[in-house]
């Protein structure tokens, strides 16, 4: 069978599969649909989260980040990781005692103000659909493969498919097709990793392999990464760093406590039975995280070195040592069909010269090579992932294996987010707002038409994302840090605050992230609309705008406890409200009102 | 409520130690003090970029457990567990 024959066959069964189970497990009361009935073993809710957190950004981007950031892609692997760390220690065991469904409930009742639950829900609606526009880059990349068509047409499509499967089930459709995803995405990234590592050192544990000698021994993996794309002109790899290390140190920061803010993550721990099992379901959460985040390492450095290696075949600077463009491999022509990798002959030689012409020193050595600029104008880090298989000539189920695996990866992710947006709006706003007395059908109409919306808003802005998609989903950790995370953390260990100054924290954090962003990234990243420019040069203290959220952060816990300090404490009874979510006795199931 | 106000405390020492702990592994080992950690070798790689990419993800796994099994006891000792 040929590549795209097997590609269908394991997409289609791969969704015959997820849809089979969401159809059988179809939410039938609103408790069902945002929930699942509060009864998930820690182990399977665990391996659900797993799968809810591991989107088109963990699977599809970040290994391609990773490749060509080498050392300083690190933030994305200790952020998105460390991030379960606060989430067990400082809010998962509270939430669950709290006992309610959504985190602006959570919000609204401790700061005892209608106001600061607004407020709470617009900032989840932001931080979330800025995610679900990372999502749908990454959705049309892996469309767009998988068709073989041009990536707009690839993200139509997607958002189709989105549609379609998020607005049949509830949380409980999507729990148990999560874990049906988890296994499916976490088998088709090691799989593949595995080959690689053998392949490459010879050892079958991505993990270790990047750490071993090449398979024949001459020098370790990393050093001949190293210097492979030195040679090149490119930054070394083990010692890259992204932008500034206080850039790092911001980054990372943010992605840790975007972690804990985001909702989507937060309302799996109000599913678990018990506060022990909040515990415990953030560590299970984590360990099936962990396979993929230290396996992408691998993937990524091996991926860099096989690029490499197909286009520079030989000593740098003889002129037959460059692939031919009229050889190049296959998964090279596909992915020129997407629009996502674009050669330019510059010199005409008929050869792709692949290096670094921003390296000033570099590019004089290339022109005496008579090379005249890089000819991979774009090399989109998106794709990387999907074509590390075919690169390293693997077996074709091997490639389609690991398109389905990103397809589930970024439907698992847009569904749950769709689903926090849906009930933010459905649930917070409508029911907890304006309409208390609506039917329970008429909000689970009302949940579907706001995913709809949301997934045309985020579908139009995936058109022309603000980033790769992980440094989209980056802006969003950054929203949901400054913005829940303080709100979250305040309620919980510091009875003094009160409703004005979490209000106005909130405000203040989301607010100055915001303008950071939009100042750099465009208004609503529009492009051409960013007044103080994309460029690094005007950057405060060189922090990158995605990595700001832990500085909105700070002017959040700042404000927030300042204003308390001036304006009236919180009555009484929020103090014993507090006093009683810090010790687990006494806990019930999550309650239906 | 005094006994209440011992498990707080309890707790908050815990989580005190822990997350110490969580900040060396990935913003002290990781991040400031890589370019000494890397004349450490880990087979073919440099520590500090060891912990940055491997180590500090097997260190918050091993944190969140043991937090998880404390608690489990601290909750028993002072008799606030549930059921």
């Amino acid at each position: 069978m040929d590549l795209q024959t097997i590609t269908y066959a394991f997409v289609g069964a791969t969704f015959a599969l997820y849809i089979g189970i969401a159809f059988w497990a179809r939410a039938a009361t609103t408790g069902d649909f945002y929930v699942a009935g509060k009864g998930i073993h820690p182990v399977a809710n665990g391996m659900a989260t797993a799968a809810d957190w591991m989107s088109a950004a963990s699977f599809i981007s970040m290994a391609g980040l990773i490749a060509f950031n080498g050392y300083g892609a690190s933030v994305f692997l200790m952020g998105w990781t460390g991030g379960y760390v606060l989430l067990a220690l400082l809010l998962a065991p509270y939430l669950r005692k709290f006992g309610k469904f959504t985190v602006p409930e959570f919000i609204g009742e401790r700061f005892y103000s209608r106001t600061a639950r607004v407020v709470a829900v617009i900032c989840l609606i932001l931080a979330s659909i800025t995610y679900v526009i990372g999502q749908m880059k990454g959705i049309g990349v892996a469309f767009s493969r998988f068709l073989e068509t041009d990536y707009d047409t690839g993200l139509y499509i997607g958002m189709g498919i989105v549609f379609i499967y998020s607005v049949m089930g509830g949380m409980k459709g999507i729990t148990y097709t999560q874990i049906a995803q988890y296994c499916v995405l976490i088998f088709a990234y090691t799989v593949p990793a595995i080959f690689i590592s053998l392949n490459i050192t010879g050892n079958p544990v991505p993990q270790l392999g990047i750490l071993s000698t090449m398979a024949d021994g001459s020098t370790y993996m990393m050093d001949k990464l190293n210097l492979v794309v030195s040679e090149l002109g490119f930054n070394e790899y083990t010692t890259q760093v992204l932008g500034s290390k206080l850039n790092m140190f911001a980054y990372t920061l943010t992605l840790m406590i975007g972690t804990a803010g985001l909702p989507h993550v937060i309302i799996r721990f109000f599913t678990v039975p018990k506060v022990r099992d909040a515990r415990a379901t953030a560590g299970w959460a984590l360990v099936f995280i962990a396979i993929l985040y230290t396996t992408a390492p691998a993937v990524g450095s091996m991926a860099r070195l096989n690029l490499m290696n197909t286009i520079q075949t030989g000593p740098v600077g003889e002129a037959t040592a460059n692939i031919e463009y009229d050889k190049r491999p296959q998964w090279f022509k596909n992915w020129e069909a997407t629009g996502l990798l674009k050669f330019e002959d510059k010199n005409g030689d008929g050869r792709i010269q692949y290096y670094n012409d921003k390296n000033k020193d570099f590019a004089a050595k290339a022109e005496s090579y008579g090379w005249k600029g890089n000819e991979m104008v774009k090399v989109d880090r998106d794709i990387m992932v999907l074509a590390n298989p075919e690169i390293a000539n693997l077996p074709n189920w091997v490639i389609a294996l690991v398109v389905a695996g990103g397809l589930a990866a970024a439907l698992s992710t847009a569904a749950g987010l769709l689903l926090a947006i849906a009930s933010s709006i459905s649930h917070d706003l409508l029911k907890g707002m304006f309409k208390p007395n609506i039917s329970e059908r008429d909000e689970l109409m009302a949940g579907r038409i706001a995913m709809a919306g949301a997934i045309a808003l985020a579908g139009y802005f995936g058109l022309h994302p603000p980033d790769f998609a992980a440094g989209t989903v980056a802006i969003a950790f950054g929203l949901a840090a400054s913005s829940i995370f303080p709100a979250l953390m305040m309620g919980i260990f510091n009875k003094g605050v009160n409703r004005t100054g979490a209000v106005a924290g909130m405000v203040t954090g989301i607010g100055i992230t915001m303008l950071y962003v939009f100042q750099h990234k465009g208004i609503m990243f529009i492009p051409g609309t960013s007044f103080l420019g994309g460029m690094s040069p005007n950057w405060f203290f060189g922090i990158s705008p995605n990595a700001f959220g832990c500085i909105g952060a700070l002017a959040n816990f700042a404000v927030a406890i300042g204003v308390s300090k001036m304006t009236t404490p919180p009555p009484e009874h929020i103090q014993h409200l507090v006093e009683d979510i810090r010790i687990p006795a006494g806990s019930k199931a999550a309650v239906e009102h | 409520m005094n006994n209440n106000i011992g498990y707080w405390k309890e707790n908050l020492r815990l989580v005190a130690i822990l997350l110490s702990i969580w900040f060396a592994v990935s913003f002290v080992f990781g991040i400031i003090l890589v370019e000494p950690l890397n004349t450490i070798r880990v087979g073919g790689v440099g520590l500090g970029f060891w912990f940055a990419q491997q180590g500090s993800i097997y260190t918050f796994l091993a944190l969140i457990f043991v937090y998880a099994k404390k608690m489990n006891a601290l909750d028993r000792k002072y008799n606030v567990h549930e059921d």
